[in-house]
């Protein structure tokens, strides 16, 4: 934990040349280190404290310092392993199957299928037909019965097929996910992970290119993630199996063949903490899940013209990571917020609200909020694409911000 | 080890409904024969009903358990034939007190509410002891129980201390919830109650996911004394929500150790369940997913119990669920709220007539198991209990500002970073309860 993370000046975190047309790598090697030590852009590291729960993630510090000359140097003969991002899904998942038995998956064709996404594909056989469990298609109930299994010991992972699905199972997530622990007075904890693929996708119509982190947003109790790389994907996955509190981790359709390189050691991201795309200067561009792809795309063009954005993805929708905001809007005093979620009530306005009580003297223009219109997904693909925000959108927007 | 779905795609055949006082059984699996016409229900105009049953309990015809043996002999009274006894002396002692628990019990949560010390909604059992009785006193403190909003009785049948019950209803910090539940949020972690649910029928799926619990226990994690067994209480209500036929699929499809029992006391509020339901017998809906299903008397807190045992049998063994309808009646309104203008006078009569802690009283004193006296002193006592229940929860302390955000989190990381990089929970503040989050 102690190992300095050496000599990356923000400037080299991402050069404007070649990192935007496929998966940005992790910023910096001190992520992959440790769960706990965030990155700034001015290069320093501080470590934020790691509260134990009775199960530290405490593997980080030592799987880097296995070697004698622990350093960034031996990271980086060691190069990790290429997979795709439904790859690394499984493997987390498959690794916390392998150390704790009370580890399970539930949901519709995840057994014998192997998931309508190929995130569990294998396990059934691994691990049997009751630990990955096929269930019927009654989501309100089987995530009910996730839940009542968590109260009684076990640590189930449901599954919706699509994310929308669940909202047949808001009346479970909402009454007993998140309000159980409180209303018994603490007795019970859930720990389940209810994870599954949402957002727009091509043209797959206007129920399944739903964005459930709004509506399930203002639940207390629960907390909400989203992934958007290999690396946080398996990390984030994790880390939500381990939490004791519900979590709700949202993947996107378009993001499971995305393809990186991963850390061969194991590795646990924070549920709470932000991630530091890539440092700058003029702009705040705050977005999460897809849209940290298009914004990329556009940081590209900005950085073009010569501005020097400063991208965030939240990673986690419920806690904000104030910290890791406040400081970049300390820094830019200008903030613009990208995501896929609809214009009303989305995680946007949320984060608008959120910064805006904490940070209003650190600003010097009003927060610029772009999110998807309030429309049905429509199938038509020129219509689809208009309803959700484009890279063109994202530099105009960073244009007048800066004026 | 892997369990693989076809290996209960065929229902088994189940044994036959059973009604208690039926005195043979029918050996085609699925039909069930019972007397008279489908109209065993109340009806809340035309006076179709049951003849009052016999009040000496009839002996389902395969239920004459030699192990029903009677310790009056030893107290010196005549006895006749232990054969026939149900029950042992000590046995009906126990149901006795419970069932007289549950009723002092509720009488005085009514005299608090209207006390103004207690709030909100309060659903009383009363007339119901006999299904709460007669099966949660049959399980092992392992067992789980899931309940609904009416709950209280169900609480105090599975262990959950009087006071601790009490307090809870008051509001205090030392309720079993810390106050935080209230009347339809039982839980005890110690006494394996998992709920009190204030919707109906969102508590079934998750006693599901216990009873999926006790199952993975024993067959993942090879745990050979996990023969856990749940059982989850609804109402007629509930037996035409999506989640009950959704979960006596499940349950049945992969032979969970859970018991549903309906305790069909023909109102959901002011809805009778004949107006409600296509097909007013709920215990069909058994069959129709592969499980067995059975109606009884459950203002019988005997015929409850033979029931119960067996369907508890069954789910231990691993041979998976039963649906058990229970008809009965609650004597007060849906809850304390309600003027419980719908019902008629007759029909509430009519059950008053089959209270079932009079019968239970009167079985016992005729068949010698109990007299007035020990009956008389088990009343007192529990009028102390109560006495002190209350004392105690007037003398609880309310819960202080600082228990407003202890368990919003099992693990309060989750209130997540504030702006000065470090955890929201170590802010004072949250200690004290006056954080906003």
């Amino acid at each position: 934990m102690a190992t300095l993370f050496q000599g990356l000046p923000s400037s080299t975190a991402f050069s404007s040349s070649n990192k935007f047309n496929h998966v940005p790598a992790p910023t910096s090697f001190s992520e992959r280190k440790s769960s706990i030590v965030t990155v700034r852009s001015d290069a320093r590291w501080s470590p934020v404290l790691n509260y134990a729960t009775h199960k530290p993630q405490r593997l980080i510090t030592n799987a880097v310092a296995t070697k004698a000359d622990s350093s960034l140097a031996s990271t980086s003969s060691k190069p990790g392993h290429e997979l795709l991002l439904f790859e690394a899904l499984r493997e987390g998942l498959e690794e916390e199957m392998e150390r704790d038995p009370c580890v399970c998956v539930m949901g519709e064709d995840v057994g014998h299928y192997g998931g309508s996404y190929k995130v569990t594909k294998g396990l059934a056989t691994k691990f049997g037909d009751l630990r990955v469990l096929d269930t019927p298609i009654a989501e309100n109930s089987f995530t009910g019965m996730g839940i009542g299994a968590a109260m009684t010991g076990l640590r189930p992972i449901i599954e919706g097929m699509n994310m929308g699905f669940l909202l047949l199972a808001f009346n479970q997530i909402s009454n007993n996910c998140g309000m159980l622990h409180y209303t018994s007075g603490g007795q019970f904890k859930i720990p389940v992970v209810i994870r599954g693929p949402g957002g727009v996708g091509r043209q797959l119509g206007a129920e399944h290119s739903q964005r459930l982190e709004s509506y399930f947003q203002s639940i207390p109790g629960i907390q909400m993630v989203a992934c958007s790389t290999p690396y946080n994907a398996k990390g984030l996955m994790k880390a939500a199996i381990r939490s004791e509190n519900p979590v709700i981790l949202f993947e996107h359709v378009l993001l499971y063949n995305l393809k990186d390189r991963i850390p061969d050691e194991e590795y646990v991201l924070s549920l709470e903490e932000a991630e530091m795309v890539r440092p700058g200067e003029h702009v705040t561009i705050l977005t999460y899940s897809r849209m940290r792809y298009h914004v990329m795309q556009a940081a590209k063009t900005l950085v073009n013209k010569g501005y020097d954005p400063e991208v965030i993805d939240i990673r986690s929708l419920k806690p904000f990571d104030l910290h890791t905001i406040g400081k970049s809007v300390k820094k830019t005093h200008r903030v613009l917020i990208v995501e896929e979620c609809m214009r009303t009530g989305g995680i946007g306005a949320s984060l608008t609200a959120a910064i805006t009580e904490n940070f209003n003297d650190d600003l010097d223009a009003p927060i610029v909020c772009l999110s998807s219109q309030d429309v049905p997904t429509p199938y038509a693909g020129t219509l689809e694409e208009w309803t959700v925000v484009q890279p063109a959108q994202i530099v105009t927007a960073v244009e007048q911000l800066c004026q | 080890m892997s369990f693989s779905a076809t290996n209960f795609a065929q229902p088994r055949p189940v044994p036959v409904g059973i009604r208690s006082n039926e005195k043979s059984l029918s050996s085609d699996p699925f039909r069930f024969r019972f007397r008279g016409s489908p109209s065993f229900l109340g009806s809340p105009h035309s006076l179709r009903f049951n003849p009052t049953p016999p009040l000496k309990l009839a002996i389902p015809h395969s239920r004459r358990s030699p192990a029903a043996a009677v310790t009056d002999v030893s107290n010196g009274k005549m006895v006749k034939s232990s054969a026939n006894m149900l029950i042992t002396k000590e046995e009906g002692l126990e149901l006795y007190e419970d069932m007289i628990l549950g009723r002092f019990f509720e009488d005085m949560c009514a005299q608090m509410y209207y006390r103004g010390k207690m709030f909100g909604f309060v659903h009383l059992y009363n007339g119901q002891e006999a299904v709460s009785t007669g099966f949660i006193k049959l399980l092992k403190k392992e067992d789980t129980v899931v309940s609904t909003y009416r709950d209280h009785v169900h609480a105090l049948s599975k262990g959950v201390p009087a006071r601790a019950v009490m307090s809870e209803l008051f509001g205090k910090a030392t309720g079993c919830c810390r106050g935080q539940g209230g009347s339809m949020h039982m839980f005890s972690k110690e006494h394996n109650l998992i709920g009190g649910f204030a919707f109906i029928g969102e508590g079934i799926p998750v006693a599901t996911g216990a009873a999926f619990s006790s199952k993975y226990r024993r067959e993942v994690l090879k745990e050979a004394s996990a023969d856990h067994v749940t059982l989850a209480f609804f109402g007629d209500g509930t037996c035409n929500n999506g989640q009950f036929y959704e979960c006596l699929n499940m349950a049945a499809l992969w032979k969970l150790p859970i018991i549903f029992v309906v305790e069909n006391n023909l109102w959901a509020i002011g809805m009778s369940h004949l107006r409600a339901t296509s097909d007013p017998e709920i215990w069909k809906k058994g069959p129709a997913f592969g499980m067995a299903g059975v109606h009884v008397d459950g203002m019988d807190v005997l015929k409850v119990r033979e029931v119960a045992k067996e369907a508890i049998e069954r789910a231990r063994r691993g041979d998976g669920p039963t649906l058990v309808e229970c008809e009965t009646y609650r004597f007060r309104g849906h809850s304390l709220a309600d003027p419980d203008e719908l019902r008629d006078p007759a029909e509430k009569a009519r059950y008053a007539a089959r209270d079932p802690i009079s019968a239970l009283k009167k079985y016992m004193i005729e068949n010698k198991l109990a007299n007035e006296q020990e009956l008389k002193s088990i009343e007192k006592k529990i009028d102390e209990v109560l006495d002190d229940a209350v004392e105690y929860s007037d003398e609880s302390p309310l819960p202080p500002r600082s228990q407003l955000l202890e368990n919003v989190f099992a693990d309060p990381k989750g209130f997540g970073i504030g702006p000065d990089g470090k955890y929201r929970c170590e802010d004072p503040k949250f200690t004290q309860g006056t954080a906003h989050v």
